[in-house]
C-alpha cells in the first residue's frame, strides 16, 4: 500500500508539471490578452496599454513568466487575479461554496434516484418501467440543460411563481430556508442529466451481477429476495460505481457552467468562463491546477476505496 | 464652461411637454419629478448588470459597470450633466477664464474646493487629497488607467486646504472632461502603503460619494449603503445593490420576474423591445448611446487605397435594412463618428444614399474591372478582403452576411473571419492586422470631441504611434485641425473645428459609418430619479438621486 502511494504520488507530480506547462503555454500563446478588453475604451491609447502590460509583467519572455509563476506556486502563492484583483485562492474559495452547495444537493438527488431507477430497471428488465426509464434517460441526455433550465424558470417562476427565477439567495435574506428555496430548481435541472447517467450505469452494473453464480447460490440457500437484492446484488453492483463516483469528484467541484449561467449561480463554472473570456491567466491557471489535482485525487481515492471494499483488488 | 447650447435642450423639453408621440429623446425616461422624496434613505434598489464590477480603485483600468459602481462611491472635482454642462462636484466652482480659475492661455489652473466634504471614514477631504490623486495617476509604479492629460500637469501646489493650483506643460482643452472621469482618492489611506496596486483599499474602497462600501459576494452581488453625511443631494435609498447576471436573456428574465429593479448594462436586447413595452409595472424606453457602429477599414491595405472603392462600398451598404431588419429600427443612421446629441455634432454632412448602381458606376469609372470570377481588380489588386468582429455577436454576424451579399453584387468579395473577444481586440486590432472590422466605438471622451488618439497620423500603434488610430488613417489637414482644437478653450471655436474634421472624415471615408446605437432601458414603476446621460458610460451615474415613490 505504501509503495503504491509513493508511486502514485510521484506520477501525479510529473503529470501536474506537464499539465501546468501545456496549460500555461496554450493560454499565453493564444492571441490577445487580458488587456484587450480595454482596447475599445474611449480615449485609450497604445502608450497606456504598453505601460500597463509592462507593469503587469506581461511583456517578459514566456519561459520566464512560467518559471516565475511556478516558483511562486511552490511557495504557496497562487497569484493575484487580473480581473478581480484578489488572491486566486480567495477567488476560487468564494466560488467553491456556491458550486459545492449546488453540486452536493444535485448529486445526492441524482445518485439516490439514479441508483433506484437502475436497479429497478435491471430487476424488471424489459418492463414498461424499464422502457420508460430508458427513453427518459435518452431524452434527458440529449436535451440541453439550458433548455430544461429555461423551461423550468418559465413554468415554475414566471407562470406559477412557486420558485425563484435563479440566484443563490434573495439579497437581504440569508436564511437557510431561502437558500433551500433557491436550490430546488437548479439542483433538479442539473440532476436530470446525472440521473440519466447513473441509472444507465447502475442498470448495466446490476445486470452484470444479477445472474452470477453467487446470487443463484444465495437464492438457492433460501435467502429472501429482498436480502439477495440488497446485500448480494446491489453490494457488488455498486463496486464499479465507486470508480465512477471518484471520476465525478472533479466535476463536482469544477462546476456546472450551463446551469450556473441559467440560474445566475455564482459558482466555479462561471468563474472559469469569466476568467477565460478575460484572459485572467492567474485564475485560469489556478483553476486548471485545482481541477488537475482533483482528478488525480479522485482517482486515487476511488482506487483506495475500491480496494478496501473489495479484498480481491490489491494495490501495488 | 458649457458644452451644450441651451436652446436645443429647451426645444427637447418643450417637445417632451407637448407630448409629441414617437419622439425618441432622453427626456422620455426622466421620471416625473412631482413625487415626494423620502426624508431619510428608504428601501433598496437591485440593479442588474451583465458584466461583473470588480475594479473599485477608481484610478485603475476599468470597464463601464465599474464606472457604474464608482460613480456612487467617489466624486471627481467636476461632473457632467445630461446636457453636457460641467457642474462642480468636489470643486466649489468649475474653473473658467471668466472666474479666474483658468488663465487666458489655458496653462494655469486654480481650483477652489468645497469645505464640507468628508471621506467615508470621517476624515475631512482637502486639497492634499487632490494633489495626491493627480500625482498617483502618473506614478510609474502605479497601474493607472489613462494618463493622457494628467502627464501634462506640473507644479501642483496646495494653496490652502480648500484651494489647489497647477500648471500645464501645454494647453489641453479636453482636460476638463478628463477631470470629470478622475475620481479623487484618499491620501491618508493610500499614501502610507508601499504597493497601491494591491492595496486593501482596492477591495474596500473609501470615497466621498453618496454611498459607502457595504459588502461584496464575488461572482454574485455587491452592496453599497447610504452615506448619511454625503455633501450633495441624496442618497434616498438605504441600499444600492449591483447584481451580476452574465447572460442577457437571463438578465431580461429576471427583470420580467421582478428580481431586479433596474436592468442596467447591457440593457434589454433589441429583440425583446416589443415584448418589454407590454410588461406590467415596468417602464421601458429607448435611449441613444454614444457608440457609433461602422465598417472600420484598415486604410493601409491596398484594396482600400482608392477612394472610389471606399465610396462604392459605402454606397452598397443598405443601412436602413440592417437597422430595420436586424436591430428592430432602434438605432439611427449616421454620417458622423460623433453622437447626434453631442454639442460638437455636425448635422450638415452629406447624406448616405444606398445605390448599387452608383457603386458599380464608381468602380467602373475608377478602372476596377471584373475578372473571370466576377471579382473586380485593378493593377494586380483584387477587390477581396476579410471582415472580422467578435464571434458570437449574432446581430453583427447577420449584418456581415448581408453586407457580404451586397458587396458580391458589385464585384467585391468579402470573407468573414470572426474571432473571440480577447483575440479580436488584442493585437489583431491594436496592431492593425485586420482588413476591415465591424465595430461600435465611442469616439468621445466623456463629452469631449477630441479625437486625436483615433485619427491623428502619429497615433497609429502599428507604425510606432502612441494612440489608437488602428484604421491607420492619415490626413495632414485633420492632424493640424485636431492639434489646434486641443489648445483652444472657446467651445464655439472648437465646435467649428470639429465640424470641419467631421466633414473631412465623411469625405475621406476612412471608416464607413452605419448607425448610432440606442439602448433599451427599463426599471420598475415607482422608481424615480432615473435620468440618462449620454456623457457618461453607464446609466447609474446619478444613483444618489434614485428613490421609491411609495
Amino acid at each position: 500500500m505504501a509503495g503504491f502511494l509513493v508511486k502514485r504520488l510521484w506520477q501525479s507530480v510529473v503529470l501536474l508539471i506537464i499539465v501546468s506547462m501545456i496549460g500555461f503555454g496554450v493560454l499565453h500563446l493564444t492571441p490577445g490578452g487580458p488587456l484587450s478588453q480595454y482596447a475599445l475604451t474611449p480615449g485609450m491609447t497604445q502608450e497606456n496599454m504598453d505601460r500597463i502590460a509592462e507593469q503587469m509583467g506581461l511583456n517578459r519572455p514566456l519561459p520566464i513568466q512560467y518559471l516565475d509563476w511556478a516558483w511562486r506556486l511552490l511557495q504557496g502563492d497562487w497569484g493575484i487575479s487580473y480581473r478581480d484583483q484578489q488572491p486566486v485562492l480567495t477567488v476560487i474559495g468564494r466560488h467553491l461554496f456556491a458550486t459545492m452547495l449546488l453540486m452536493v444537493s444535485s448529486t445526492v438527488i441524482s445518485i439516490a434516484i439514479g441508483t433506484w431507477i437502475g436497479i429497478r430497471g435491471a430487476t424488471h428488465r424489459y418492463s414498461t418501467f424499464d422502457y420508460t426509464a430508458t427513453v427518459g434517460a435518452m431524452i434527458a441526455l440529449s436535451i440541453p440543460t439550458f433548455w430544461f433550465g429555461l423551461v423550468g424558470i418559465y413554468v415554475f417562476s414566471l407562470e406559477l411563481g412557486w420558485l425563484p427565477a435563479g440566484n443563490m439567495y434573495t439579497i437581504g435574506n440569508g436564511s437557510v430556508l431561502n437558500y433551500l428555496h433557491h436550490l430546488i430548481l437548479p439542483s433538479i435541472v442539473l440532476a436530470l442529466v446525472n440521473i440519466a447517467i447513473w441509472s444507465r450505469y447502475m442498470r448495466t452494473a446490476t445486470l452484470d451481477v444479477i445472474n452470477q453464480d453467487f446470487v443463484k447460490t444465495a437464492r438457492a440457500k433460501g435467502v429472501s429476495e429482498r436480502r439477495v437484492l440488497m446485500k448480494h446484488v446491489v453490494g457488488n453492483a455498486l463496486l464499479p460505481m465507486i470508480t465512477l463516483a471518484g471520476m465525478q469528484l472533479p466535476n463536482l467541484l469544477s462546476g456546472a457552467l450551463v446551469t450556473e449561467t441559467v440560474f445566475t449561480w455564482p459558482g466555479m463554472g462561471r468563474l472559469f468562463l469569466d476568467s477565460l473570456g478575460y484572459n485572467d491567466y492567474p485564475v485560469v491557471m489556478g483553476l486548471l491546477m485545482f481541477s488537475a489535482i482533483l482528478v488525480l485525487l479522485g482517482n486515487l481515492i476511488a482506487d483506495i476505496v475500491a480496494a478496501t471494499i473489495d479484498p480481491r483488488i490489491r494495490l501495488a | 464652461m458649457k458644452i451644450n447650447d441651451m436652446n436645443r435642450r429647451k426645444a427637447l423639453t418643450v417637445l417632451g411637454l407637448a407630448g409629441a408621440a414617437g419622439v425618441i429623446s432622453p427626456n422620455l425616461l426622466v421620471s416625473p419629478a412631482f413625487a415626494e422624496r423620502p426624508d431619510v434613505p428608504t428601501g433598496q434598489i437591485v440593479i442588474g448588470v451583465s458584466q461583473e464590477p470588480t475594479v473599485f480603485n477608481p484610478l485603475m483600468p476599468r470597464i463601464e459597470v465599474d464606472d457604474g459602481v464608482q460613480l456612487s462611491l467617489f466624486d471627481g472635482l467636476v461632473r457632467i450633466n445630461p446636457e453636457g454642462e460641467f457642474i462642480p462636484s468636489l470643486a466649489a466652482e468649475v474653473p473658467t477664464i471668466e472666474n479666474g480659475g483658468l488663465s487666458e492661455d489655458g496653462l494655469n489652473w486654480r481650483l477652489k474646493l468645497r469645505d464640507d466634504v468628508t471621506w467615508h471614514d470621517g476624515t475631512p477631504f482637502t486639497a492634499e487629497d487632490v494633489k495626491f490623486t493627480l500625482d498617483l495617476v502618473v506614478d510609474p509604479n502605479f497601474r493607472s488607467w489613462r494618463t493622457t492629460g494628467h502627464n501634462l500637469v506640473r507644479d501642483i501646489e496646495v494653496v490652502s486646504p480648500t484651494e489647489i493650483k497647477w500648471r500645464m506643460e501645454e494647453p489641453f482643452a479636453p482636460y476638463m472632461s478628463i477631470l470629470v472621469e478622475t475620481m479623487m482618492v484618499p491620501k491618508h489611506i493610500l499614501e502610507p502603503l508601499e504597493d497601491r496596486n494591491e492595496a486593501p483599499f482596492n477591495q474596500a474602497p473609501i470615497g466621498t460619494g453618496a454611498f459607502k462600501w457595504g459588502s461584496r459576494r464575488a461572482g454574485d452581488n455587491l452592496e453599497l449603503v447610504a452615506n448619511p453625511d454625503y455633501f450633495g443631494e441624496g442618497p434616498f435609498v438605504e441600499r444600492l445593490i449591483f447584481k451580476y447576471i452574465p447572460d442577457l436573456t437571463i438578465l431580461y428574465t429576471q427583470f420580467k420576474s421582478g428580481d431586479i429593479d433596474v436592468i442596467s448594462n447591457q440593457y434589454i436586447t433589441p429583440d425583446n423591445y416589443a415584448e418589454a413595452q407590454t410588461l406590467a409595472g415596468k417602464q421601458v424606453s429607448v435611449v441613444p448611446s454614444s457608440t457609433v457602429e461602422s465598417v472600420f477599414l484598415n486604410n493601409e491595405k491596398p484594396q482600400f487605397q482608392d477612394k472610389a472603392v471606399r465610396e462604392a462600398i459605402y454606397a452598397a451598404l443598405d443601412k436602413q435594412t440592417i437597422i430595420d431588419a436586424l436591430y428592430y429600427g432602434l438605432p439611427s443612421p449616421t454620417e458622423s463618428y460623433l453622437p447626434q446629441q453631442s454639442y460638437f455634432y455636425n448635422p450638415d454632412l452629406p447624406k448616405h444614399e444606398y445605390s448599387v448602381e452608383k457603386a458599380n458606376t464608381l468602380l467602373d469609372d475608377a478602372g476596377w474591372s471584373r475578372g473571370s470570377d466576377g471579382i473586380r481588380e485593378k493593377d494586380g489588386v483584387r477587390l477581396a478582403f476579410s471582415n472580422s468582429t467578435t464571434s458570437g455577436n449574432h446581430l453583427r454576424e447577420q449584418a456581415q452576411q448581408f453586407i457580404q451579399q451586397s458587396l458580391g453584387e458589385i464585384g467585391i468579395e468579402m470573407t468573414i473571419e470572426n474571432k473571440p473577444p480577447a483575440v479580436m481586440w488584442g493585437e489583431y486590432w491594436s496592431q492593425s492586422q485586420f482588413d476591415s472590422v465591424i465595430v461600435g466605438i465611442v469616439f468621445t471622451t466623456g463629452a469631449d470631441a477630441d479625437v486625436t488618439v483615433r485619427f491623428s497620423s502619429d497615433a497609429i500603434p502599428a507604425q510606432g504611434g502612441r494612440g489608437s488610430n488602428t484604421g491607420q488613417y492619415k490626413n495632414a489637414e485633420v492632424d493640424a485641425l485636431l492639434a489646434d482644437a486641443g489648445r483652444i478653450f472657446d467651445q464655439a471655436k472648437r465646435k467649428e473645428i470639429y465640424g470641419r474634421v467631421q466633414e473631412i472624415i465623411r469625405e475621406d471615408l476612412p471608416l464607413l459609418p452605419l448607425f448610432q446605437y440606442a439602448t433599451v432601458r427599463g426599471h420598475k414603476d415607482g422608481l424615480m430619479g432615473i435620468e440618462p446621460n449620454i456623457n457618461t458610460r453607464i446609466d447609474t451615474w446619478n444613483a444618489a438621486q434614485y428613490y421609491w415613490d411609495k
